[in-house]
């Protein structure tokens, strides 16, 4: 587990911070310096709001080193509201209920941690949404 | 530029090579070849690997290699595009000869996974994808596939049991290639109730992890005339994001398309021209995906070709005709020179049982990660 | 008493209760076959990738959205838990980076038993009240051990509250004042390194909970000239369902003042968020004017106790978050062995 690498990525671990492209008006999540959609390189920070939907989705039996502990667990891609596609982790929901189209929200939880000793990694995961807030 | 021919080829089986280091499978991999050409030496040695500085803490295979097949003093390199990395190399080689800076290239991928175990190779595959943003997040090579097959069945209204003749197509054709590791055919039914790695790719939708080396030796057409075996007619490479989620449309590999484009307008061929198709099928939707992409068939319909009528050896586009990535296996940075090895085969009439009729054209796809890195060869018979 | 120069109140508020429910009869089941009393019906069991920080930031997260303020100005950050994932590195800046409040702000982890929660809270009382800050967020938030077969198995549970302290002109609850019983009262207790705390059994009783419950409450009172007929609304620390229901009735509380705030029954003790959360019930459902007094426990020992006047922002801020009934209406009960599975009760390596 790199320590300066998820220190660096922190706020989009933890509260998705994005970008906008200030030439197209795109959102671009996660950050680049080179706007994806129209290559020019002047973006400015935005917040997101953590609610999108399932584009798909799949169920991991067998889990990559780090994530053994919390298999089976459902991986899916998720369109954000504002429009970026992101790969995450659904938790809190039974594999069975998951839907492409789902309406899910943001949470921060533990992604994985390194040994009983090491640090412990936080990250953005998705769940179905709690409830619809006025 | 000069025309770039193959004047020999040599491959090891695909299999648990328990025996065997990866210096030894390289090793066999292009004694064979430079034997097949009838060379003592070479200039260069490009190697295609991508595993083994993760699993096996050897980097620097270049040069390993080439001083272990006794060729001190002459340039190599490895190259590494992940699961591309075979035709990535072959790539370089093909540019060193085809611009007179070398004569003799040996082009070898070769791929040593069986000395690591479960989850260290799971998580080394995955280092073809985006580290920060997928990978980190607990995905698998296998979960991309996974999240692509389960998108394209609901928006495309299609049942797993499409899927099954990517597969029963694969092990019906490498039963009949002596270098494949799996040699048994499979029915539908075999497929239906295989186990599930990540719902819904399970265990016949996904190549095995193996060993093995393949060697092609690259040299200009009109200084080895009598050696051809086959020539190069185009190769192109187009990449795409890491990522899926960062891509245009995930549905659509457009660097497979852009590659395939490419390589149609170099050896000014459309997709009809193409006698055999060697896809890059390490999962069953990547098989789908690359026949849309690469112009075989419509978005949305490329698992309609996993028929024998489509794509047996006598159907009307061949692929997988020695086994593919799914029953040859997919030794990962091997596997692009395994595919233009079974082109070759299949220019000069050596396919055996598996032989497509009259083919003098065939084309080779080698796909890096889930679709970032596409790499294209079309070959034609000497 | 302690009475800021400046009133303060809450600002905002959010809970958080994890989906997952043990039912006592799951433990009884296992290690008493089935025989004897239930102290709850079940209890909140966090899932195995949550912790005290996840679920610090979630209900951070929902006082932030009641408040609706900037989280830059926000001057301190303090969790309180017996459960902090790290022994030595801070919940709190996490929580700090994870809301958009770092980098100018206090930040610390807080321990007293139970009562870590209720200590940030006057801790943040201070810090506006003085006019150093504008805003504290204040956490109490558990993942509560118990060793298993042990009679707090029964009533270990996770879940919690985050409060955002600020100036009384913005609150949408008002503190009166607060007062504190502290006495060196060793009734449970985790020695470092050790994975499950122990107790004095019946000790922890009349002379820990009660006396420091009743103490606090009716000094409170006393010193504020109020009664328990002042109050809409009770909420104590609630170990267990009998605790709170006979301390209420020793200060004069009555059932109907109890019950809204008393939900050990249905989520378990929650440890640091046990009487924060309850408040967080309160304040859900309460009228402009409804006046709540609170009393929180922490083993070792001590109390502190509040008393709140709801003002009338209140109903601006409930619907703006997820409720507290809406975390405990989501439900997915579990068995135990997939509880000793999430609490990380197997011995993996
Ligand atoms: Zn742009």
């Amino acid at each position: 587990m790199s320590i300066p690498r998820n220190w660096r990525t922190r706020q989009q671990r933890y509260s998705l911070k994005a970008e906008v492209c200030n030439a197209c008006g795109n959102t671009i999540f996660p950050p680049r310096d080179v706007c994806p959609h129209c290559a020019e390189q002047k973006q400015s920070w935005t917040n997101l709001s953590g609610r999108g939907e399932i584009y798909s989705f799949t169920t991991m039996y067998s889990a990559p080193a780090g994530f053994e502990e919390y298999a089976p667990y459902t991986m899916a891609l998720v369109k954000l509201a504002e429009g970026p596609m992101i790969t995450a982790q659904l938790t809190d929901v039974d594999t069975e209920d998951v839907k492409i189209g789902m309406p899910v929200e943001m949470v921060t939880r533990k992604l994985s941690q390194d040994g009983d000793e090491g640090q412990i990694l936080y990250g953005y995961k998705f769940r179905p949404m709690l409830r619809q807030v006025a | 530029m000069r025309d770039v021919a193959i004047i020999g080829i040599g491959q090891t089986p695909v299999e648990e090579h328990w025996g065997k280091s990866l210096r030894h499978l390289g090793h066999d991999a292009i004694m064979a070849a430079m034997r097949d050409a009838g060379i003592e030496t070479a200039d260069a040695l490009y190697v295609g690997n991508m595993l083994s500085g993760e699993l096996g803490g050897q980097q620097h295979v270049g040069a390993l290699l080439a001083d272990f097949v006794g060729l001190r003093g002459i340039e190599a390199m490895k190259i590494e595009a992940a699961c591309a990395s075979g035709a990535a190399a072959l790539r370089v080689g093909l540019m060193a000869v085809a611009s007179g800076m070398h004569d003799v290239v040996l082009v070898c991928g070769v791929e040593k996974m069986t000395d690591a175990v479960g989850d260290e190779v799971t998580s080394g595959l995955a280092s073809a994808a985006d580290q920060e943003y997928e990978v980190s997040q607990g995905i698998s090579f296998v979960g991309l596939n996974a999240l692509l097959m389960r998108r394209y069945m609901y928006q495309f209204d299609i049942k797993k049991e499409y899927f099954a003749g990517f597969a029963v197509n694969a092990h019906r054709n490498g039963a009949n290639n002596p270098y494949a590791m799996f040699r048994s055919p499979i029915t539908e039914a075999t497929y239906l109730k295989a186990g599930m790695i990540a719902d819904p790719v399970n265990l016949m939708d996904s190549s095995p992890v193996c060993d093995g080396a393949a060697c092609v030796v690259l040299a200009p057409a009109e200084l080895y005339r009598s050696k051809v075996k086959a020539r190069i007619l185009a190769s192109a490479v187009a990449i795409d994001s890491l990522a899926i989620h960062d891509r245009r449309d995930p549905l659509a590999l457009d660097a497979v398309t852009v590659s395939s484009q490419k390589a149609y307008a170099q050896a000014r061929m459309t997709p009809a021209d193409i006698h055999l198709f060697e896809a890059h099928d390490a999962f069953s939707i990547m098989a789908a995906l690359s026949l849309e992409g690469a112009g075989f068939a419509p978005r949305g319909a490329g698992v309609y070709m996993a028929s024998e009528g489509e794509i047996g050896i006598h159907g009307r586009l061949p692929i997988s005709t020695m086994g593919g990535l799914k029953s040859r296996g997919h030794p990962v940075g091997a596997t692009g020179i395994y595919q233009v090895i079974e082109v070759v085969e299949q220019l000069t009439g050596a396919a055996g049982a598996n032989q497509v009729s009259g083919a003098t054209v065939g084309m080779a796809q080698n796909i890096g990660g889930s679709g970032a890195t596409v790499i294209t060869h079309i070959l034609g018979a000497a | 008493m302690l009475k800021p120069d400046r009133d303060v109140g809450i600002v905002g508020y959010g809970a958080y209760v994890p989906r997952y429910r043990l039912p006592a009869s799951e433990v009884a089941r296992v290690w008493t076959d089935g025989s004897g009393g239930l102290p709850i019906k079940e209890k909140a069991v966090a899932g195995l990738d949550e912790d005290t920080l996840s679920m610090s930031v979630e209900a951070a997260r929902n006082a932030l959205e009641r408040a609706r303020i900037d989280p830059s100005e926000i001057r301190a950050v303090w969790v309180g838990s017996e459960s902090h994932p790290y022994a030595v590195k801070p919940t709190s800046t996490i929580v700090a980076e994870a809301i958009g409040a770092a980098p100018s702000v206090q930040a610390a982890d807080l321990e007293f038993a139970c009562k870590a929660g209720s200590e940030a809270i006057v801790m943040g009382m201070g810090i506006v009240g003085s006019g150093m800050g504008r805003y504290v967020l204040a956490i109490g938030m558990d993942t509560a051990q118990a060793r298993p077969g042990d009679a707090l198995e029964y009533t270990a549970a996770s879940g919690g509250a985050a409060f955002l302290i600020g100036p009384a002109a913005e609150s949408a609850a008002v503190y009166e004042a607060s007062l504190s019983h502290v006495t060196d009262t060793p009734d449970f207790w985790r020695r470092a390194y050790a994975h499950y705390p122990s107790h004095g059994h019946r000790f922890t009783g009349e002379p820990a909970y009660f006396e420091h419950v009743t103490t606090a409450g009716r000094r409170l009172m006393a010193e504020l000239g109020t009664v328990p007929a002042d109050y809409n609304y009770v909420v104590l620390h609630q170990p267990n369902t009998k605790f709170p229901q006979r301390a209420a009735q020793i200060l004069g509380f009555t059932t109907e003042q109890l019950k809204t705030g008393l939900l050990v029954p249905v989520i378990g003790n929650t440890y640091a968020g046990s009487s924060l959360i309850g408040l967080t019930a309160i304040l859900d459902i309460a009228k402009p004017g409804d006046r709540i007094f609170m009393v929180s426990f922490g083993s070792g020992a001590g109390s502190d106790a509040f008393s709140i006047r709801v003002t009338d922002r209140i109903t601006e801020i409930q619907n703006r978050a997820p409720q507290t009934q809406d975390y405990i209406a989501r439900r997915k009960v579990i068995d135990y062995a997939t509880y000793v599975r999430y609490r990380h009760k197997l011995q993996m390596k």
